[in-house]
């Protein structure tokens, strides 16, 4: 399937349908053992290569099996993954989506700059696509990359409608390789995701198996004594929150996938000694953050969310929903790699293989221990001691501050990762962050990027941060902000409500940018879960924590008690989609509509 | 009734609906003028610091709440006035420009801006089945002050105030970007951030054998509804020697006034031996801090009648799937009633301990123990009765929710 072995070749233009020639491709490259799979496997059958500038996309429900049950998919073309899209830059692609299916649907193209109307989100961009009809986009290609489309539908995107797109730049690739392949990482789940929503609901840990115990409890009194033992869990117990929520759903349900194929699978992209591989990694995944490894090789970062970066070498990066990164491996022996890909809870992985020929395989590391959320997870800067002003805090927060030293007692280890010498920033809590939609507060949030998240900490590796993103060239659009827009993550993780400021969408007004602004985003995460944040139609343009200029991205993760600023230029006129991209939080209502005008 | 009950029940009976106005959104000035938590003795020790700041109305009923944390500590909650608001830059802004701040409008579902508690509402007015806030005349507003702050900390004692619960600062910002441009009309949105969802539990369903009697009891609880609010529907009792003994349905509704709390308001129906009564209900649910689950719900019922019922629940997970749950539930009654033989005042308590394990989340066989105590004339009707007022019970049984 997407073993895809891609060489530059020309612009296959007019091509209408193409993916005969991807699948001759795909065959030849891989030999992936299916036997570990039942024979019935269609969908995660060969999702293809269509290239071109017209595509047809054929959205129906389709059977599919990658755990042993036969279950209903959301498939394009027949497929989960749905096909890779190779489009290129300079080009005006048409697709014409056709809805098989007895319900709505939507195709939305993550990251790509397009017209409002053609952005493909139901409610907003369009009304969506009707059972039995066919929607036609038709828009210029102006940027190159790695990118993705997916539904924009209830939980279609969770029932497999995703796929990469690949844009080839007009004139020549910065990055030079020998070779390349896609890799999709995806969470599969054989329940009803309206059904796992509806579980959520009622009990919001449902997916959680890693919660504090008796026996762990126990154990750290032995090991650290009682009264640390419980000055640990102290104040998580005061505040009703709970250290192990990291993620909504877990491997308890979810099948995590690498290019539509389970981790007995083993998916196999191939390369020949010595070559530079480039591996376009794409998270797909409805409700996964995925750290990714590949134990014996350096990974170099060429482009993060499809934008060239400075390249940046290192060992692991965390890469959440809808973040795509593009990173090169140079393989110098004859022997296999593990694609290693664990879910940021621990619960699970998707897994893969780099080799020199199909059939061969690596060992497969052993699952990280999973982490305990700290109390810098919970107070952000407050939490950190030193570089934090304690000039302009009252008595009040110096109550805390004396509280939370009883709370650190027994975690000083994951304290060093959360050090800033910036002054903390000002917050500003809207007024309705302080009802039953909220469970928590930061006021004192950090700010530095180069923190690379929970679980990842002083682990050892050379892990990618945020700080380590460069644009080259900066920002295209030079300009400093007219203004900020603040917004707040918040959540009721007891009662699985997500919003902005405490505003679920539906009880929320749009977010206006004044047409060819550059305004400013200031977002506070006043939670402790990790939310990938994405507008929709704009470049989000990171920021450090001076303020100045860092990576342009399309999806920004914003960690727990984290503050974060991106600069956008209110240059795309219309309605677009603002939102967590964890679909469940997105559909809890995370999510605003921004109106450019 | 005995005096203490009664006190406790009008203290009850003003402490809820401050508590619903004190943790909604929506806030009054007078609420605005008053800081969250003292801080500054905060830092000292939580329980000892909530209960400081307790009023006399709310203690009561926090009493009854949450009785261990709680010392007799009641002092006037117009001190926490002085305390230091918990917004750093901005509380310095006089309330009235900050109630004007204030976009009620905007708060779709929510506004309970109009009303305020009835610091000393008589029985029948905090009885009133409709309990509807608009309703409520508003009273002095120290008097309000004092009511809603008394509730504050009841509900949200020991936790930490800058970060949850709380009510805005005077000046908190607008979460209102829109410039006033509305959404436009495109259709197909479909969001699924406000749909109703339901859901049934059966938490016992059990056989018990004790000394005094064997038989069969259920406790289940069903709801549907979205995020703020929800038709309850409850309803607990037992069958023993193949009869019906007792047991009630309660239907409230259900409204998220919280983070961690909601209030219920509705009806009861017992039925089982003896006569038929029907009470107004209303009350607390809620999550306390330390994860207790907590349930309050005071009822009145015709002739006089009043009773109390209070529950704690926790849970304690051996592993992920081995869950040993206590749960207490105590009873007082307002009045004697002998043909259902019950005692005025404290009537009865129960202690549980289910062990169960969960298969699956959802279906879980358990096996427990119960102890049940009766007090007072209940105790004395039990045993002329031919019941003992102490009975242990081992129970089997099946925690099942959908």
């Amino acid at each position: 399937m997407t073993s895809i072995f891609i060489p530059p070749r020309p612009d296959l233009a007019r091509r209408r349908f193409v993916q005969g020639l991807a699948l001759g491709a795909a065959g030849a490259g891989l030999g992936w053992p299916r036997a570990s799979l039942r024979a019935e496997t269609p969908a995660s059958a060969q999702p293809g290569i269509l290239t071109g500038t017209d595509f047809a996309l054929d959205i129906a429900e389709t059977q599919v099996n990658f755990t042993g049950r036969t279950r209903p998919a959301t498939t394009v073309n027949g497929g989960v993954p749905a096909p890779i899209l190779r489009w290129r830059e300079g080009t005006t692609v048409t697709l014409r989506v056709t809805n098989r299916m007895r319900t709505s649907t939507s195709i939305h193209w993550h990251g790509i700059i397009l017209p409002a109307d053609m952005d493909g989100v139901p409610g907003i961009s369009f009304a969506g696509i009707d059972a039995g009809t066919t929607f036609t986009y038709r828009f210029p290609v102006r940027q190159s990359g790695t990118y993705w489309y997916h539904a924009h539908t209830r939980f279609q995107e969770q029932t497999g409608l995703y796929g990469a797109i690949v844009i080839d730049p007009a004139g020549n690739d910065r990055v030079h390789s020998d070779r390349e392949h896609v890799v999709l990482l995806s969470d599969w789940t054989d329940d009803d995701p309206e059904r796992i929503y509806a579980r959520l609901k009622k009990q919001s840990n449902y997916y959680n198996f890693a919660q504090p115990t008796v026996g762990d409890f126990l154990r750290d009194a032995r090991r650290s004594g009682l009264g640390n033992a419980l000055a640990e869990r102290k104040m998580w117990n005061e505040m009703r929150m709970n250290p192990t929520d990291l993620a909504d759903v877990s491997g308890h349900t979810y099948t995590y996938l690498m290019n539509g194929t389970a981790p007995a699978g083993n998916w196999t992209g191939l390369f020949r000694r010595g070559e530079r591989v480039r591996l376009r990694f794409v998270n797909g995944s409805s409700s996964t953050i995925f750290d990714v490894r590949i134990p014996g090789l350096k990974m170099t970062v060429v482009a993060a969310d499809g934008q060239y970066v400075e390249p940046v070498t290192i060992d692991e990066f965390r890469i959440a929903a809808a973040e795509t990164y593009d990173v090169i491996v140079e393989p110098q022996d004859d022997r296999a790699y593990t694609l290693f890909a664990q879910s940021i809870d621990r619960s699970g992985f998707a897994r893969g293989t780099l080799a020199p020929q199909a059939g061969m395989q690596a060992e497969v590391p052993a699952l990280d221990p999973r982490p305990w959320l700290s109390m810098g997870d919970m107070m952000g800067a407050m939490s950190m001691g030193g570089g934090h002003d304690m000039g302009g805090m009252d008595h009040a927060a110096m109550g805390h501050a004396s509280m939370q030293h009883d709370g650190m007692a027994g975690m000083q280890h994951d304290m060093s990762a959360a050090k800033s010498a910036a002054p903390a920033p000002r917050v500003h809590h809207a007024r309705t962050e302080y009802g039953p939609t909220v469970d928590m507060r930061v006021d004192t949030p950090r700010t530095n990027l180069d923190d690379p998240g929970i679980g990842l900490r002083g682990n050892g590796r050379r892990v990618l941060t945020y700080a380590d993103l460069h644009t080259p060239g900066g920002a295209i659009d030079a300009r400093a902000p007219g203004r900020e827009i603040e917004l707040h993550l918040t959540g009721n993780m007891e009662r699985f409500i997500w919003s902005f400021d405490g505003l679920k969408f539906s009880d929320a007004a749009p977010v206006h940018f004044r047409y060819g602004e550059r305004v400013r985003i200031v977002l506070v995460n006043d939670t402790m879960m990790t939310h990938p944040i994405h507008l929709h139609g704009m470049w989000s343009d990171l920021e450090n924590p001076d303020g100045e200029f860092q990576v342009r991205k399309h999806t920004i993760i914003v960690q727990p008690a984290q503050r974060i600023t991106y600069s956008v230029t209110a240059d795309a006129l219309g309605r677009w989609a603002y939102h967590c991209h964890l679909l469940y939080h997105m559909e809890a209502g995370m999510f605003r509509e921004v109106v450019v005008s | 009734m005995s005096p203490t009950l009664s006190k406790l029940m009008l203290a009850i009976a003003s402490a809820l609906p401050a508590l619903a106005i004190a943790q909604s959104n929506d806030t009054t000035p007078a609420q605005q003028e008053i800081p969250p938590m003292d801080h500054a003795s905060h830092a000292g020790h939580d329980a000892k610091a909530a209960a400081d700041k307790t009023s006399h109305a709310d203690h009561a009923a926090m009493a009854g709440m949450d009785h261990s944390q709680h010392a007799a500590n009641a002092e006037p909650a117009s001190q926490n006035a002085a305390a230091p608001a918990m917004n750093h830059s901005e509380h310095t802004a006089p309330a009235k420009a900050a109630a004007e701040t204030h976009d009620h409008a905007a708060m779709s579902g929510m506004d309970h801006s109009q009303h305020s508690a009835n610091a000393q509402p008589s029985a029948q007015n905090a009885a009133a089945p409709a309990m509807d806030h608009s309703q409520h005349a508003a009273p002095a507003k120290a008097s309000a002050e004092m009511s809603d702050h008394a509730a504050m900390p009841g509900m949200d004692h020991g936790s930490m105030a800058p970060m949850q619960g709380g009510n805005a600062p005077p000046g908190a910002r607008s979460p209102d970007y829109s410039d006033g441009i509305g959404y436009g009309p495109m259709t197909g949105m479909d969001m699924a951030d406000n749909a109703p969802h339901a859901m049934l539990l059966i938490d016992q369903l059990e056989a018990f054998h004790g000394n005094a009697a064997n038989g069969q009891s259920w406790e289940v609880e069903g709801w549907y509804g979205n995020d703020v609010n929800k038709l309850w529907l409850r309803s607990e009792g037992e069958r023993s020697g193949g009869r019906l003994e007792e047991g009630n349905l309660e239907a409230f509704w259900n409204r998220n006034v919280a983070t961690f709390w909601s209030t219920q308001l509705g009806m009861r129906r017992d039925f089982g031996e003896g006569p038929a009564r029907t009470w107004a209900a209303f009350g607390m649910q809620g999550l306390a801090p330390y994860w207790f689950e907590l349930e309050a719900t005071a009822y009145l019922g015709q002739s006089g009648h009043s009773a109390l019922r209070l529950r704690a629940e926790y849970e304690l997970l051996f592993t992920q799937r081995l869950i040993l749950q206590p749960e207490v539930e105590v009873n007082f009654y307002g009045k004697k009633d002998p043909e259902l033989g019950i005692g005025s005042g404290l009537s009865d308590a129960q202690f549980g301990l289910r062990l169960r394990y969960e298969i699956r989340r959802e279906f879980a066989p358990y096996v427990g123990v119960q102890w049940t105590k009766r007090f007072g004339d209940s105790a004395e009707f039990a045993r002329a009765d031919g019941h003992s007022a102490f009975d242990r019970q081992i129970v089997a049984g099946f925690r099942i929710w959908y």
